[in-house]
């Protein structure tokens, strides 16, 4: 008798598995989500580097079967810069956590929206740090609590798809785990783009966001709880903004094409618009 | 390389070239084909002439937004294969650290030019002597080279990207405002007398290389990103195979390895000069820019009679303990001779080990010492007035 074995355990690397994601963590579900979409394209996975910065979202790529960096918190796209400019056949893709991309990252995340990196990001939000055991972060949502908003959150949350379309990305979505269609179709039509292609996926942290903001650490009622706070782009351009406030909006906002980045002493090519 | 483009790369021949240049050509004549950097006075020089220079052979150059990104930017431009160079003044070094210490760990080979100034202001100091060894997080070894001269900063920026490359490893050129800004003669060799060392690649298929497996104090092959070797790089602890596991003999034996492989190969990388040791009775010890008034300070000495020599170091990280034991062991007086409140000091302090007597001979105002302070400072601990 043969053991089934998953068809996409193939871009996995050898022995990598049990993951170390809690239970119910989102995170496992966008490694999930990334290799359909990459057998979907049929991805060359000799020509492909994947980073992860630091935290639970950065642990994706250790377990993608390719050239993977990993353990800088935040620094993932002067990584990806500078692997570019030296070798733009390379694909490269980024997986950073809210922490990661819009808080310690956020300048380098600005600046490579606005020279079109030719990269895509994936940026899982699941509004806390997690892997540091809950703290508040750039993209939590006003009045919930975590370990450092122990009388509930201050701060207004941070759109950071807006960001980037502000600083120029040219292929902007938000989906969130509730939905993997859609997040499937996205990272695929992102690792198709030719340009600065960044997709926000909105993600459940049980054990350390759940069981303080929303009351549950239950991953199903984390991901319920992020499908009522969501409306698709359709549903929120009939709304007013102050409707949408401390709502996940859903749906590919940009997609454009300008020329890419290829440093300051290499000029672009006609092949490479 | 082809004619054309070596002689794009090499400019052989005689120049009268600011340090910063220097810098930038000796990269070139080593190889290199990334440069990033972010603007900070005294190094400036570096980043715009690498700007034209790099768009000259076909290299990439990259302002990014801040130091980390100019430091990261490196590292990952070298695992795709580049040799890669940063450079920046102490304010941006203290940035880069982060960087530094993610090199030292992923054993990623660069090299970082700092031009040493101080706070704020462009003026001369080595008081970034001991970040440049301490800088960076973690138990490892740096490699640090301390040119004295325009021909130093090309001669030891070659070096450092063949040490870079060979030990798999950040390579430090700790520069100085004094140097950096000043105007000397530079010769150039022809590009075949320029020893240039490129990192050892792979030479098995994927399935029979073990990413991170070398004797303990080893150095594995590296191989480009495209090869096809498909390596998990981390700064996380992580066994021969690549793969992240907390234990602590994975620890050990990793941080054990990368530090062996720069204290093991001791001779090939620690370099100093002697001038008029063979029968020094006093030696003065010193580095940098520094080394040059201490040099005329003891031909002054010479001239006076008094037994007197100078151990100038070129490698300052790892420290030349057996060149400054010996010396301690031979002589009776060391002058520790530097600009800064008096940090190498304490190292040549360590190594005599009470050998002999250390005198420290420290300013921190901006400029290089005087050969006349040397020598006042030596003649007050002489006891006896030097004509």
């Amino acid at each position: 008798m043969t053991e089934a074995v998953n068809p996409l355990r193939k871009y996995l690397r050898k022995d990598s598995l049990p993951h170390f994601f809690c239970a119910g963590c989102g995170s496992a579900q966008v490694l999930n989500f990334f290799v359909q979409a990459a057998e979907a394209i049929n991805l060359d996975f000799d020509n492909l580097v994947t980073i992860g910065g630091v935290g639970c979202t950065a642990r994706i790529p250790v377990y993608l079967d390719t050239e993977t960096l990993h353990g800088i918190h935040g620094r993932t796209l002067p990584w990806a810069t500078g692997i570019k400019l030296h070798n733009p056949d390379l694909k490269v893709v980024i997986f950073a956590g809210d922490g990661d991309a819009a808080a310690i990252g956020g300048n380098h995340l600005i600046h490579a929206a606005r020279r079109n990196l030719d990269v895509t990001m994936i940026m899982v939000n699941n509004l806390t740090y997690g892997m540091t055991g809950g703290q508040v972060g750039p993209t939590t949502l006003r009045n919930l609590k975590s370990t450092t908003t122990p009388y509930g959150n201050l701060e207004p949350s941070f759109d950071t798809c807006k960001l980037v379309i502000a600083a120029g990305g040219t292929f902007v979505a938000r989906s969130s785990t509730f939905r993997p269609r859609m997040a499937i179709t996205a990272i695929r039509k992102a690792l198709q783009h030719k340009g600065f292609s960044f997709i926000e996926i909105i993600s459940q942290c049980p054990t350390n966001f759940g069981r303080k903001a929303i009351g549950s650490g239950d991953p199903v009622a984390g991901v319920k709880w992020i499908e009522e706070n969501s409306l698709t782009s359709k549903q929120a351009s009939e709304l007013p903004d102050d409707q949408l406030d401390d709502k996940f909006v859903l749906g590919t906002f940009v997609d454009i094409s300008r020329p890419v980045f290829m440093g300051g002493s290499i000029f672009p090519r006609e092949d490479q618009e | 390389m082809v004619e054309e483009e070596k002689r794009r790369r090499v400019l052989s021949g005689t120049h009268f070239m600011m340090g910063n240049f220097a810098v930038v050509e000796g990269a070139l004549a080593a190889g290199c084909d990334f440069f990033a950097g972010y603007p900070i006075t005294p190094a400036n020089e570096i980043s715009e002439q690498m700007a034209q220079r790099m768009a000259e052979v076909g290299g990439a150059f990259l302002q990014g937004e801040d130091e980390l990104c100019s430091v990261y930017a490196v590292t990952g431009a070298s695992l795709a294969g580049a040799k890669a160079m940063t450079a920046t003044a102490s304010a941006g070094y203290n940035y880069m650290q982060e960087g530094i210490e993610y090199a030292v760990a992923g054993e990623i080979p660069c090299v970082i030019v700092d031009v040493q100034r101080c706070r704020g202001e462009n003026y001369a100091t080595q008081a970034d002597v001991m970040q440049a060894r301490w800088g960076a997080a973690g138990d490892h070894e740096m490699v640090v080279l301390a040119p004295s001269s325009v021909q130093e900063l090309f001669d030891f920026t070659v070096r450092a990207f063949n040490l870079a490359e060979k030990y798999r490893t950040p390579v430090i050129v700790l520069s100085e405002t004094t140097i950096a800004l000043m105007r000397e003669n530079l010769v150039i060799p022809e590009p075949g007398q320029i020893e240039i060392v490129n990192r050892v690649r792979p030479t098995v298929p994927r399935d029979q290389f073990v990413p991170f497996a070398a004797e303990p104090d080893g150095v594995p092959p590296l191989p480009n990103f495209g090869d096809g070797y498909r390596i998990l790089h981390s700064i996380n602890p992580h066994d021969a195979d690549g793969d992240i596991h907390w234990k602590p003999d994975v620890y050990q034996k990793l941080y054990e390895r990368i530090t062996n492989k720069i204290t093991a190969h001791y001779d090939d990388i620690v370099k100093t000069e002697s001038f008029y040791l063979d029968d020094a009775k006093i030696g003065l010890v010193a580095y940098g820019s520094e080394s040059r008034p201490a040099l005329e300070a003891v031909r002054v000495l010479r001239e006076r009679g008094v037994k007197a020599g100078l151990l100038k170091l070129s490698t300052i990280w790892p420290v030349p303990e057996r060149e400054i034991k010996a010396l301690a062991d031979q002589c009776y007086l060391l002058f520790a001779v530097e600009m800064n409140i008096g940090k190498y000091a304490a190292e040549i302090e360590r190594v005599s080990n009470g050998a002999c007597e250390v005198v420290r001979i420290t300013k921190n105002l901006g400029m290089v010492h005087t050969t006349r302070e040397i020598l006042d400072d030596v003649e007050k601990k002489l006891g006896t007035p030097l004509q």
